[in-house]
């Protein structure tokens, strides 16, 4: 299965598995690939065990059993050669408060082993990337919550890692700060040919950015592939209707339930996974016209990465880390 | 491109004393409250140089040797609470991933406490020789006070990494200050070991190590030169410093598991 | 009109204490210093200053156990004020102040309740610390009315402290006015005959100490027990008037915070 590009700069995980002291398995036996120069989104609600993955992946967390390999390097051998190609940006942007952005610089370069006028040089090109060049010499305590991000950005990218880690980069952050720092993350993979792990709690974020999109729930892996294939997957789009007469609902729910499966009701009417796609909306309006069904309300859904993860694991993912600790309730409460 | 020990404990001592320098919180109180204390006592234990066995006639130049002991407390403090800061924000995380070495990383942590303590141990000399404390042992006298003075603001500063690495809160690091307390007043502090006419008292403050590290530190300024003393004083730092760092080492090891 | 607002005051008094005593007691964290540190206190300073009572000139009757037992008693009754004041601030920061103001009909109440929290957490305290002084083989000989005199004494420093923190809790609202609470009354319980009486201070020290207040304080708590009341009456006078200035100060506190919203 390993090519020689994924050897040289990505990423591959093989039944990964960590447990913790008194708790369940934070992480449970995932398996996933990422090529070289693409990025992967890891989606999931809080708790899902995404931030625990990240840790495994950068070394910082050993794993209870199974094997990962990051730039062609073990995790649990290979430690040092892994740090050495990877830069990460963990969920706390652990930024110091009293030292100002050129002073994070010239520690991260240094400890990196850059010499003395690479460090420079280096520290100047990437604060200037990320638009901080006019705040290099403020100590970071004053900083915005995007300016931080954006330093963090920049602190793991001072070594020119092949690899590039953001556990939640953009949560908190304002839709200026977050368009902003997406574009940037493109940039580095499409330009640079940099492989980057995102993991996100955000939609729109997996959908904006990741070539590839890996759905973790409960510590396991539900769900892999492009936006695009997984929202085929299951793809069909919903509509719902809602009759004029609340006398003609239960007709309604016998015509529409011809075109598919119930996707549970909603308030304002019935509604149905279509089995034929989009085109069938047509066919829905004709048959219920056919009827003589006074139609209220009509609208057609799009397929998305909610819908996936709401027909993965049988919940939403807006809401789901609140549910966390009642599993079985939620099932139960799930949809068919 | 890997940075060698040398400039790791360089880069990390830059940004330890950069970090002790501004935060003046930090600073003034540690220097300031200690004088404070110095004023207080010597006003009001002057007569304890009345009391028959007592070495000098100046209890401030006797009580002058407190003030280096509370300021290394306050070093623990410091040290600690800077270190349990990086671990909450997750900084300690961010060094990891770099090809940071262990023996680096406490050791540049622990120059912002030494810079702290040249400056307290400068302070407090300073303030007590024009305020009129002898010094006995002279000009190098002076020196061999502000080693001393720094060697255990070190080896208490290892206490504090210790803490933080252990725990990994400030909170808990703070929580060591009554301890640390505890140790200083249940000393030969205010009264020299002989003249603790409460048995338990004496009993405790004579295997209490603090009484020692005070004995060095007067040592220099009432007698001059007193090598067995001095050699207690800087081989009980040794001693406390060297456990220190083992104990900060090994919770090192077990907060950085990284492979 | 005025009865009614009594009572008022008295329930809101009584919400308030009674969260503040049920954290004071419910939480390690805020039980065991106020117990130990005045204990700690009283040991090193009685224990390890012995032999100060046989400096020449130091002829206090009952002995150096019990010439340093009114110092720590004192010290706790301030300290146990300043620590409510803490509390109070930690309240006011973290927005439970704001709920007492909203619910309150009548705020000066709330003051109250801290007041109350913070006697209650002294006599808690002065309850440990007299028990092991006795058990030290503490010499009383002071009458009963003398005894009870000398914990009026303490209560009176109690609630100035506690109004004084207050006045400055409710204006500061963070727990960053902690020092601004602790460092004065530090400073003025330690510029005062702490460890030999007055007549043996001598310099700028005892130039100070002549003019503390506390120094009166501690001499009528000392004379008290020792039998021999000295200064009481102004003591009293000074313990009466500095509860009456800080509580003024304190209801200045309350109008700031209540313009603050």
């Amino acid at each position: 299965m390993t090519t020689e590009t994924q050897r040289s700069g990505g990423i591959e995980v093989e039944s990964l598995v960590r447990e913790f002291k008194n708790g369940p398995r934070a992480v449970d036996g995932i398996d996933l690939e990422v090529a070289r120069g693409e990025i992967y989104g890891f989606l999931g609600p809080n708790g899902a065990g995404k931030s625990t993955t990240v840790l495994m992946l950068t070394t910082l967390l050993p794993p209870t059993s199974g094997s990962a390999r990051v730039g062609g390097f073990d995790v649990v051998e290979q430690g040092p050669q892994v740090r050495a190609s990877i830069g990460a940006a963990l969920q706390e942007a652990a930024l110091d408060p009293l030292l100002t952005g050129r002073e994070h610089m010239r520690l991260q370069t240094a400890l990196h082993g850059l010499g003395k006028a690479e460090r420079e040089s280096r520290g100047n090109e990437l604060l200037e990337r990320v638009g901080l060049a006019h705040a290099a010499d403020r100590k970071v305590g004053g900083y915005s919550g995007g300016m931080k991000r954006r330093l963090d950005l920049a602190l793991a990218l001072a070594h020119r890692p092949r690899i590039l880690f953001l556990d939640e980069p953009t949560t908190g952050l304002d839709i200026q700060s977050r368009t902003a720092l997406w574009e940037e993350v493109a940039r580095l993979a499409a330009e640079d040919g940099v492989t980057v792990f995102l993991t996100t709690q955000y939609l729109e974020e997996a959908d904006a950015l990741a070539n590839r999109v890996g759905i973790i729930d409960h510590g396991h892996l539900v769900a892999e592939g492009t936006p695009a294939e997984l929202k085929a997957e299951i793809g069909r789009p919903t509509v719902e209707a809602a009759p004029r007469e609340e006398g003609d609902r239960e007709r309604m729910t016998a015509v529409l339930g011809r075109f598919g499966q119930g996707a549970g009701s909603s308030p304002r009417g019935v509604a149905v996974r279509l089995d034929g796609g989009e085109s069938q909306l047509a066919e829905v309006v004709r048959a219920l016209d056919a009827e003589g069904i006074a139609i209220e309300h009509l609208q057609l859904h799009a397929p998305s990465l909610d819908d996936v993860f709401l027909a993965k694991t049988g919940r939403s993912l807006e809401g789901a880390a609140e549910e966390e600790p009642a599993d079985a309730e939620t099932e139960t409460a799930a949809p068919a | 491109m890997s940075s060698s020990l040398g400039n790791q404990v360089g880069q990390l001592a830059r940004r330890s004393i950069l970090r002790t320098l501004r935060q003046p919180a930090q600073i003034v109180p540690a220097i300031v409250f200690p004088l404070f204390l110095l004023a207080v006592n010597t006003g009001g234990l002057k007569e304890a140089t009345n009391l028959p066995g007592f070495p000098t006639d100046s209890y401030l130049t006797f009580i002058l040797a407190v003030p280096f002991i509370q300021g290394a407390l306050f070093s623990v403090m410091n040290s600690g609470t800077d270190l349990a800061r990086d671990i909450e924000t997750g900084f300690l995380n961010r060094l990891a991933l770099t090809p940071l070495r262990g023996a680096a990383l406490l050791s540049g942590l622990l120059a912002g406490a030494f810079v702290l303590g040249v400056v307290q141990a400068a302070a407090y000399l300073a303030v007590g020789l024009i305020a009129g404390a002898e010094l006995a042992a002279g000009p190098a006298g002076a020196l061999v006070l502000v080693l001393l003075s720094v060697a255990i603001t070190v080896a208490f500063g290892t206490i504090g990494l210790f803490a933080a690495l252990r725990f990994g809160s400030g909170e808990a690091v703070q929580g060591l200050f009554p301890v640390f307390f505890v140790f200083l007043f249940l000393s030969a502090m205010t009264l020299p070991l002989d003249l603790l006419t409460t048995d338990w008292f004496h009993a405790i403050a004579s295997v209490n190590p603090v009484t020692y590290l005070l004995e060095a530190i007067r040592s220099l300024l009432i007698e001059g030169w007193n090598l067995g003393d001095l050699a207690l004083g800087f081989g009980i730092a040794a001693a406390i410093g060297a456990l220190g760092m083992l104990a900060a080492s090994s919770a090192l090891k077990s907060r950085l598991v990284r492979t | 009109m005025s009865e009614q607002r009594t009572a008022g005051v008295r329930a809101v008094a009584r919400g308030v204490a009674w969260r503040s005593i049920h954290n004071f007691l419910t939480n390690p964290a805020f039980l065991v210093p106020s117990l130990l540190f005045p204990l700690f206190f009283f040991v090193s300073f009685a224990g390890g200053l012995a032999a100060i009572g046989e400096v020449p000139g130091f002829d206090f009757p009952s002995g150096y156990t019990a010439f340093q037992f009114v110092f720590v008693l004192l010290q706790s009754a301030a300290f146990g004020g300043v620590f409510t004041g803490f509390a109070m601030a930690r309240d006011f920061e973290s927005g439970f102040g704001r709920r007492y103001m909203l619910a309150a009909s009548h705020r000066s109440g709330i003051v109250l309740g801290y007041a109350l929290a913070a006697l209650f957490r002294a006599f808690v305290t002065w309850t440990v610390l007299s028990a092991v002084a006795v058990v030290a083989g503490m010499e009383i000989a002071g009458s009963g009315g003398e005894i009870v005199a000398l914990y009026a004494l303490a209560v009176l420093v109690n609630v100035a402290a506690t109004m004084w923190a207050a006045g400055v809790a409710l204006r500061v609202r963070s727990i960053q006015g902690g020092p601004l609470m602790q460092f004065p009354t530090f400073l003025v319980l330690f510029l005062a005959p702490v460890y030999v009486p007055l007549d043996l201070l001598s310099g700028w020290i005892h130039t100070i100490a002549s003019i503390n207040p506390v120094t009166a304080l501690l001499e009528a708590g000392r004379g008290f027990i020792s039998g021999d009341p000295v200064l009481a009456a102004a003591a009293f006078a000074i313990g009466l008037t500095l509860s009456l200035l800080f509580a003024a100060w304190a209801r200045g506190g309350l109008r700031s915070a209540e313009a603050a919203g």
